[in-house]
């Protein structure tokens, strides 16, 4: 579950408030809004990259309003990817589970499955340059599940890839749905993705959820 | 049926006229960008002709010009390694952090870089011998800790590191910049604290920038001449480096000594810029 309790935010000369919005567990909630209105900066918020200034932010049961990223439990898959250049795909798949100490026999298990789930067992060994917007953005999700995040947040997670690529990403984003349960808010100002993909549709307008 | 759109008889059309061609263009560039190029080597080569190999030889023979080279490595080096200590994190800190006061400390790090060296010798001379209610910061680490610096090879090393450090700072900071910050952001989320983050994420990416603050680093404490004059003295044997050498031969008029071990300088910085390259290329690959 994701609960926005009257969240506050700032960004420079704009500011947000009074967002409030609730994502039942399991559910997979589209987020949308014209391009520059915040939308980006919400999810941010969530993932604690971006100070609140008012308001409380709930992930399940936890009031995480104050707790540091990495305590959130959050699958983060940004606009830009943000891979990480000097690390190879295995690598990015391991991250998470390297941070956390897990047995390294875990962690070859759980980059095994993860690559199988997203397809990208070829290119395990491969370091990021030079793979496609389709193999990133599939590198980029298996990184943000690796560690069985209960949330899993997409910013804009298409809107870069072809036409093609777009198709195959709708069934792989319905599988991992489908697959892990995970509650999933996902970013976008396409309706087609809203209405392929989300259960629920979430409007932000004039800086209001409406 | 559509009209098509009458054109203004101002309007020119069709293929457009290229007036300058673009091998002239390149030419041009060659020319005013060569003349710089063609500067360094012609100095180069009025050294090289006018010294002869015995000068060379002669002056390698000499104990004190052994000792020179080998305080010059030694020095450089030393003061590379410490300016790269403090520019990775100061320039990480200026690139990826709004803190109380970063103006001033922006401002502060240039002024190694501006001040005339004689100057920064001048105030490190002072810095250590001011008293301060009878406190002197010299005499304290001379009596009490064992370390002497001033007119030391400590002094040397210091007086090459703070200004090599400034353009270390400069490199380092430029480099952070060019790092995507968000890597470090998804790192976070996954679970990395601050530290991690930059550890494992942006350290990493910056080796490059690492490579060229070094670089930048080793190349500035080898000019370094005014500050290691005041504050280190150019006492033979103790704390002579190279350009205090040329220094030196040149006030007692051996001019052939004085070139000759400017090209001996030319030949290390070349040499070690070479190597520092080399390295670089393997770590890309």
């Amino acid at each position: 579950m994701i609960e926005l309790q009257n969240v506050g935010l700032a960004m420079g000369d704009f500011s947000l408030s009074g967002i409030s919005f609730r994502i039942e567990a399991g559910q997979y909630a589209v987020l949308m809004g014209r391009t520059g209105r915040g939308k980006t900066t919400i999810l941010e918020a969530v993932c604690g990259l971006r100070h609140v200034r008012a308001g409380r932010i709930l992930l399940g049961d936890r009031d995480v309003t104050d707790l540091p990223p990495g305590e959130r439990g959050i699958g983060y898959v940004p606009q830009d990817l943000a891979l990480f250049p000097t690390l190879t795909v295995a690598e990015h798949l391991a991250f998470a589970l390297k941070i956390r100490k897990s047995p390294q026999k875990l962690i070859d298990e759980r980059v095994a499955e993860m690559a199988d789930l997203l397809s990208i067992t070829s290119l395990l060994k491969r370091k990021i340059q030079g793979l496609s917007g389709g193999e990133s953005q599939r590198v980029a999700l298996g990184r943000a599940l690796s560690f069985h995040p209960p949330v899993l947040l997409l910013d804009e997670p298409l809107s870069a890839l072809d036409e093609a690529t777009r198709a195959e990403m709708y069934d792989l984003l319905a599988r991992i749905r489908d697959r892990t349960g995970v509650t999933t808010l996902h970013v976008t100002h396409s309706n087609e993705e809203a209405k392929t993909l989300g259960d629920r549709i979430i409007r932000l307008e004039d800086g209001k959820i409406v | 049926m559509t009209q098509p759109l009458p054109q203004p008889a101002s309007v020119p059309s069709g293929p457009a006229r290229v007036r300058f061609p673009d091998w002239g263009f390149f030419l041009l560039l060659g020319l005013i960008g060569g003349s710089y190029v063609l500067l360094v080597v012609i100095m180069l080569a009025a050294d090289f002709f006018y010294t002869e190999p015995s000068d060379f030889l002669d002056s390698l023979r000499r104990p004190e010009i052994q000792y020179a080279v080998k305080l010059t490595l030694v020095s450089c080096t030393i003061a590379a390694i410490l300016s790269l200590w403090v520019a990775t994190p100061l320039g990480y800190l200026l690139s990826r952090f709004k803190f109380p006061g970063r103006w001033l400390v922006d401002t502060l790090i240039d002024i190694p870089v501006v001040l005339p060296p004689l100057v920064l010798g001048l105030s490190l001379l002072i810095l250590f011998h001011i008293e301060i209610g009878g406190w002197q910061l010299e005499r304290w680490l001379r009596d009490d800790l064992g370390f002497p610096v001033t007119y030391r090879v400590p002094a040397v090393i210091l007086a090459q590191f703070s200004v090599a450090a400034a353009f270390a700072i400069r490199t380092m900071r430029v480099t952070f910049d060019q790092i995507n910050p968000r890597a470090e952001d998804v790192a976070r989320t996954l679970g990395c604290s601050r530290s991690q983050a930059f550890l494992q994420i942006a350290l990493p990416q910056s080796s490059r920038g690492m490579m060229a603050a070094f670089t930048i680093a080793w190349a500035r404490s080898l000019g370094e001449f005014g500050p290691i004059l005041v504050f280190a003295g150019a006492t033979r044997m103790r704390t002579e480096v190279l350009s205090t050498t040329v220094f030196l031969e040149l006030s007692i008029g051996n001019l052939e000594a004085a070139v000759a071990i400017s090209l001996i300088m030319v030949a290390m910085a070349m040499l070690v810029l070479v190597v520092l390259r080399l390295l670089g290329t393997e770590m890309r690959s």
